[in-house]
């Protein structure tokens, strides 16, 4: 009965933000398409694809759909600090946004210095305006300041209920105290070993959890695609690479530039070799976590804009369905793909701290 | 994009799509000879499916 109850709820965990996004994609769809079914037209293929483009993007107001949202501060470095609310840019972000007598826009993303009449001065498809540097607080920056606030809190409660005594977890930690286990359990201890997985403990688990929660927000209507993003998971892999390195031991560094056990010549030619695989290590980390999100993110979204594509009854009923069972697809890549990251850094932790048996 | 690089793209999604198809099955058999060793197998599968979808998407940003 117990086990019942268990998968009834799991079930119910796992369809829940399937469903929300399902119905939002769907509703955010409609509210950009909206004149054109008064009309009987349908979406176009050209729609659809700005708006998944737009949707994988990082921008700098936090809207969830239209007219829903807020926006974020721009700050901007260009003869002092420039601190200003990305309205200044209007609603669609197509506008020149005046301050102290500057004059911004945004193209594809990025922000430009202008005249007052607020052209650009294309070159190849590329403006030449000055880039003013770029510390604005972005719908992403936004999510992973809040997701780091939330996991602190969490933890700390977790970390707090141990305290009381009893041995027995009570709260969040009934929840989270398996999945620690198993961080400690499946990932740190087989791959570092257990004389010094406890230094990486709380880097595997901060990633581990940060990348799972934001994976998992991805799949929330809200619109957040984090880990889709590929200076995200840039950062998460260039920490791992600073940690690697860092507390590589002779051991480590022996290997890579004069491996043990192969003639001399073979030396020499493995050297270049290993060094260049410190860095492709990580540069894969960061692959494989962007392109996953981003993969999982543009199928659902594709489906989604069939439905308006096609627009009739039969395309809606099939393409829901198969962004049903994507959508629970993706849940589990969510989870394995926090996995993996936490796994493979946890390979290189341990290949670095290996000590010599031959 | 030029077709050569599309091709070539393809061309190496299909060689990691069999490279992974090759990994579950020899899991699949080792665990079905071996079941207690069932989770060391996974994991191992895990790492080993994990670094050849690394090259299938180098492959397709490549293009």
């Amino acid at each position: 009965m117990r086990i019942f109850k268990f998968w009834r709820t799991l079930l119910f965990v796992a369809l829940l933000p399937t469903c929300l996004s399902a119905g939002n994609s769907d509703n955010q769809e409609s509210s950009h398409g909206h004149s054109h079914h008064q009309n009987g037209k349908k979406v176009s293929r050209e729609q659809a694809k700005e708006f998944i483009d737009h949707h994988l993007q990082d921008s700098y107001g936090f809207h969830v759909t239209e007219g829903v949202g807020f926006s974020l501060p721009v700050i901007l470095i260009d003869e002092g600090l420039q601190v200003f609310s990305s309205s200044k840019f209007g609603s669609h972000g197509d506008q020149t946004a005046e301050v102290n007598g500057k004059f911004y826009k945004i193209f594809h993303g990025k922000i430009y210095k202008t005249g007052a009449d607020g052209t650009l001065t294309m070159d190849h498809g590329h403006p030449t305006n000055v880039k003013p540097l770029n510390f604005s607080i972005t719908k992403n920056v936004f999510v992973i300041i809040l997701m780091s606030a939330f996991l602190i809190y969490l933890f700390s409660s977790v970390a707090k209920s141990y305290n009381k005594g009893n041995l027995a977890p009570s709260g969040a930690a009934k929840f989270l105290e398996p999945i620690i286990i198993f961080v400690r359990d499946e990932i740190a201890i087989p791959n570092i070993g257990e004389k010094h997985y406890k230094r990486y403990m709380s880097f595997l688990l901060t990633t581990f959890f940060f990348i799972w929660f934001l994976n998992l927000l991805g799949m929330t209507p809200l619109g957040v695609n984090v880990t889709g993003n590929l200076s995200v998971t840039a950062c998460l892999a260039i920490i791992t690479y600073c940690i690697t390195t860092f507390s590589g031991n002779k051991n480590y560094w022996g290997h890579i530039f004069w491996m043990p056990g192969v003639p001399t010549p073979m030396k020499i030619i493995l050297a270049p070799i290993e060094l260049l695989g410190t860095i492709i290590k990580p540069f894969a980390l960061m692959i494989r976590l962007y392109a996953n999100m981003t993969a999982g993110h543009v199928v659902i979204m594709s489906l989604l804009s069939l439905i308006l594509v096609f627009n009739t009854h039969v395309a809606t009923g099939s393409f829901l369905t198969l962004t049903l069972v994507i959508s629970v697809l993706e849940l589990l890549v969510a989870a394995l793909q926090a996995y993996i990251f936490t796994m493979l850094a946890a390979l290189y932790f341990g290949s670095a701290v290996e000590e010599a048996h031959h | 994009m030029q077709i050569p690089a599309i091709v070539g793209a393809g061309l190496i999604v299909i060689g990691a799509g069999f490279g992974i198809g090759k990994i579950g099955s020899s899991a699949m058999e080792g665990i079905a000879r071996n079941p207690e060793a069932a989770n060391k197998i996974q994991t191992a599968m895990l790492i080993a499916a994990a670094l050849i979808e690394g090259i299938g998407f180098a492959a397709l940003f490549a293009v």
